[in-house]
């Protein structure tokens, strides 16, 4: 079964309709990457799923769970967990006191605080420093951890390569390994196609809303995932 | 000399509770209350019905209204003021000026436009001498609650879970609610702690002086003067912004009695033209 199942999902934002029927599935212990140009809907899904958009028609489920009328606060204990676009940090609280906020789920389970240090040690230097004045890679770190900390079954992660600098992208990228020890599934937005091929199981493509290609990471060809991107 | 400054100080202290409310209301929510100055004249006249009714010493009736405040509070955050959020600010001015209205007219039906106190019996008119200056232990008591309830709220923001709660979701609705908080709540209990401070600046400013239904503008004025100088978001700034106040009303009292408020209000203005963002404005990373 799968872990969280979304169905002929469609949202607006007012009158602009974003997502037009789209079905997403990502099952226990996979990466699935979801890419498309600019304004396709990635983002407008994944507030979706987690619940700061209602969808206007569908239905979502997670864990067996029926998210339609959840609001975020409940979606997150739930064990979905999302690292937003942008990072989102909070400015006026510490490095640690960003971390601290992901325990409010009430989830336990294998993220806490000193696990969270290993993965990220440069973290641990700069725990109570407001968590602002961080690097642009070392921010993407506390908003990676501060989710890790809700302990979630399913991640999102919001374009978390954006503005960053390759050689910190490969680092926060090599961190993703050691979340699925413990069976954690991801779904990674992601602008970067090519490396959300090497990182990901499964693809799925949005264009202009609706799902333009799905399938294994391995098995698309180049041509496949440009008339998916771009629409040719 | 020194005894204008220590009365200046003194009376800093009490305008430091009429703010602290304001301060706190503002920094988790945005949600300026224009019937601050009201609601702690209706917490006063409570107090006075309150004591008049059971012979509790005022000392007591608070431990009971404290808690009947955050539950007040609490309950007009949930029910009425949370709908008035969002990025317009007027829906929630409209909806606090419409119950400072209410409450000013429910107050004069009640108990007549006559002013009230509370009587806080040998309290009220002790004092011991320092050399050759005295001081009404009454004002000092405020004084130093007022230095206390500022320590405690900015620990409370410092240290707590809470308070980390109350800051996130000041800084980003929406990130903090991917944490699992729910906006509703938290707001709800910030206003609940607000209303604890009104309660107790209104017991306090019955037992200091009088309360009479149509004071509360002034208190509000008063609230805003001592937040905006001090700067939005910090509680010592509120405090220092209060003392500030204090300070040169008393100065001013002295010059000439019409004076005293007149030169608060200057302060204010000046403070604002050299200052805008206040003298201790939150600092950010």
């Amino acid at each position: 079964m799968s872990l969280l199942h979304a169905q002929s999902v469609t949202a607006a934002y007012g009158d602009a309709q974003a997502l037009f029927g789209v079905d997403l599935r990502v099952n226990t212990g996979e990466v699935v990457a979801l890419i498309g140009a600019n304004g396709a809907g990635k983002s407008t899904l994944l507030k979706t799923l987690t619940g700061l958009l209602s969808p206007t028609s569908g239905a979502i489920s997670f864990d067996g769970h029926p998210l339609a009328s959840m609001d975020a606060a409940d979606i997150v204990k739930l064990g979905m967990a999302m690292v937003p676009e942008g990072r989102r940090l909070f400015p006026s609280l510490t490095v640690e006191e960003n971390l601290q906020m992901g325990t409010l789920s009430g989830r336990t389970g294998p993220w806490h605080l000193e696990r969270v240090y290993q993965l990220f040690p440069i973290l641990k230097e700069k725990r109570n420093n407001p968590a602002t004045s961080l690097s642009g890679g070392q921010q993407q770190m506390v908003a990676i951890g501060r989710a890790l900390m809700s302990n979630p079954r399913l991640l999102l992660c919001d374009e978390i390569s954006l503005g960053l600098a390759p050689v910190v992208i490969r680092e926060i990228y090599a961190a993703l390994p050691a979340l699925m020890e413990d069976g954690m599934s991801l779904l990674i937005v992601e602008q970067d196609v090519q490396l959300a091929m090497q990182v990901s199981s499964r693809v799925v493509c949005l264009q202009e809303g609706k799902v333009s290609l799905e399938g294994k990471s391995g098995e698309l060809t180049r041509e496949q995932i440009s008339k998916a991107y771009f629409g040719l | 000399m020194i005894e204008i400054l220590l009365q200046g100080l003194l009376l800093g202290g009490l305008y430091a509770l009429f703010a602290l409310g304001q301060s706190l209301m503002f920094g988790v929510m945005r949600l300026t209350n224009t019937a601050q100055g009201d609601f702690i004249i209706l917490g006063g006249f409570f107090a006075i019905s309150l004591v008049s009714a059971t012979g509790l010493s005022p000392g007591l009736a608070l431990l009971l209204i404290a808690p009947l405040a955050f539950v007040f509070g609490y309950a007009l955050q949930r029910f009425v003021l949370n709908g008035t959020l969002g990025r317009d600010a007027l829906p929630s001015l409209v909806v606090t000026f419409g119950l400072a209205i209410i409450i000013q007219n429910l107050l004069l039906e009640m108990y007549s436009a006559d002013p009230r106190s509370l009587d806080a019996g040998p309290l009220a008119l002790d004092s011991f001498t320092l050399g050759s200056i005295t001081v009404g232990t009454l004002p000092l008591l405020t004084f130093f609650v007022a230095v206390l309830a500022t320590g405690c709220l900015q620990a409370l923001f410092s240290y707590t879970s809470l308070g980390r709660s109350f800051r996130a979701v000041s800084d980003d609705r929406e990130a903090a609610q991917l944490m699992g908080i729910r906006p509703a709540i938290v707001y709800a209990q910030a206003t609940g702690i607000a209303f604890v401070l009104i309660a107790l600046a209104g017991t306090l400013q019955a037992m200091r002086t009088t309360v009479a239904p149509a004071d509360g503008p002034l208190l509000l004025l008063f609230a805003f003067e001592a937040v905006i100088m001090g700067g939005m978001g910090s509680f010592w700034g509120t405090l220092l912004g209060a003392l500030l106040l204090g300070l040169t009303q008393q100065i001013g009292f002295r010059l000439d009695p019409g004076w005293g408020i007149w030169f608060g209000h200057l302060t204010f203005l000046l403070v604002l033209l050299l200052r805008p963002q206040g003298l201790f404005p939150k600092t950010r990373g």
